[in-house]
């Protein structure tokens, strides 16, 4: 089952993958527009700005911009980087707003320190745990990106500081459900924040408006499909009730009687979800504390658990 | 590239401790029309590195009378942050690249999109 739905980071590197006509997708398919659409106004709302100012804002695999879109609807400046060019160009074609650069996150960001305000990163960061080439070493490339990353969101700090780390954790979006759930990682650099609750767990606040709102919409139609009105409980009692007009051996209806499908679900109210989905990191203890507050937020396809490297064991020796 | 993210930007090649200003040789300049978000501009002018600014808007002919050093009371003269709105965020290099002023190193600007990636060598 899993090799069904292999995620694009398995079948080629993120330039090669993202060619012209995935790149098409991008500005063409309205479900994907969607999806980002709302990933990007969850990392927003995650990122927590302070409100009615303008920021300064890097979206790290910006990709067609779609995310930047929104980021410009709330007012907000950006840079945004990709390392895919035909990705670029159809941000170009589109008339984004901001401003565009091809990048490897795991080369670092080219960027002075304390440039920026907040950065988002919607569905990129997986890629950096790919060996994509015989030198890649995702650990380091991981390390080269977020070392990087701190020092452009945070000013006055030396290269040792850089070395302390950023405090913050996972926040797993509806923990429940293999379609809708969604990893954001939320780091904060600087003084540190309260880790905002998961969507779709027990203590989030389903009432609040300007959260985006998981519809199930996909779900719904996920269901239906393969699931035609032949096979449904009132069929299957019309069934039994003209098999009986024709004289035949029909068993008896029981409360059982056509639920041998709706059986194999069970609901489980959102106070019974389980607890401990939220997993959260600390820094060092001999981390300096730093002023300002800046926070990043880069969704994950995946948790980020096993990274290891093909060739780690023999360089190693 | 806008001037604002020529700015920040710096070259990450290996070994190259500062790597900052980048110098501009641009052969395709155009002047593209942004609204004026005078609270944005005040924002960003304390995390600017001026002399860069200034000597990035010279290189591309396009200083006029920015002045060469930062005015004191910026948030208030907003004659001062239309001046800077315009070099921060209306000009913009189309074609062209950044040289890198310790390394040499030249990162090429297509269709104002500069390419920042680095060869396996220089990671």
């Amino acid at each position: 089952m899993a090799s069904s739905c292999r995620r694009p980071e398995h079948s080629a590197p993120p330039d090669v993958f993202y060619n012209e006509e995935e790149a098409k997708k991008y500005s063409q398919n309205s479900r994907m527009i969607e999806i980002q659409t709302q990933m990007s106004e969850r990392a927003v709302e995650l990122l927590n700005l302070p409100e009615g100012h303008p920021s300064f804002l890097l979206d790290v695999g910006c990709g067609s911009g779609l995310s930047g879109d929104y980021l410009s609807e709330e007012g907000h400046y950006w840079v945004g980087v990709d390392i895919s060019t035909a990705m670029l160009d159809v941000a170009l074609d589109r008339e984004v707003e901001g401003d565009l650069l091809v990048g490897d996150m795991g080369q670092g960001m080219p960027f002075r320190p304390g440039t920026f305000d907040g950065c988002i990163s919607i569905s990129a960061l997986q890629w950096l745990c790919n060996a994509d080439k015989r030198t890649h070493s995702p650990p380091k490339r991981l390390y080269t990106f977020f070392s990087t990353l701190y020092s452009s969101l945070l000013e006055l700090i030396t290269t040792q500081a850089m070395r302390a780390g950023f405090s913050g954790g996972m926040v797993v979006d509806y923990p429940n459900s293999s379609k809708a759930k969604k990893f954001f990682l939320c780091l904060f650099a600087g003084a540190s924040g309260v880790l905002p609750k998961g969507l779709g767990t027990e203590t989030s606040d389903r009432a609040v408006s300007n959260q985006v709102q998981f519809s199930g919409q996909r779900c719904r139609f996920k269901n239906m499909k393969g699931k035609s009105a032949k096979k449904g409980r009132d069929w299957i009692f019309e069934k039994k009730e003209r098999r009986r007009r024709q004289g035949r051996e029909v068993r008896a209806d029981t409360k059982y009687t056509g639920l041998r499908v709706t059986r194999l679900w069970k609901v489980v109210p959102p106070s019974q979800y389980p607890k401990g989905e939220n997993h959260r990191l600390s820094s060092p203890p001999d981390a300096p504390t730093l002023p300002g507050r800046s926070r990043i937020i880069l969704s994950v396809s995946a948790p980020l658990l096993h990274l290891t490297h093909p060739e780690e064991e023999d360089t190693e020796n | 590239m806008k001037l604002l993210t020529h700015n920040m930007l710096t070259s990450h090649v290996k070994g190259v401790t500062k790597g900052y200003p980048l110098l501009i040789k641009a052969t395709e300049v155009k002047m593209n029309e942004v609204e004026f978000n005078p609270q944005f501009v005040s924002r960003m002018i304390p995390k600017l590195e001026w002399s860069a600014l200034v000597q990035a808007a010279e290189e591309l002919g396009q200083r006029q009378d920015l002045p060469g050093e930062l005015v004191s009371d910026y948030e208030k003269n907003e004659d001062f942050l239309k001046k800077v709105h315009r070099v921060l965020l209306e000009v913009e290099v189309i074609e062209g690249c950044l040289q890198c002023p310790e390394s040499g190193r030249e990162f090429p600007i297509s269709r104002g999109i500069p390419n920042m990636l680095l060869n396996e060598d220089e990671v």
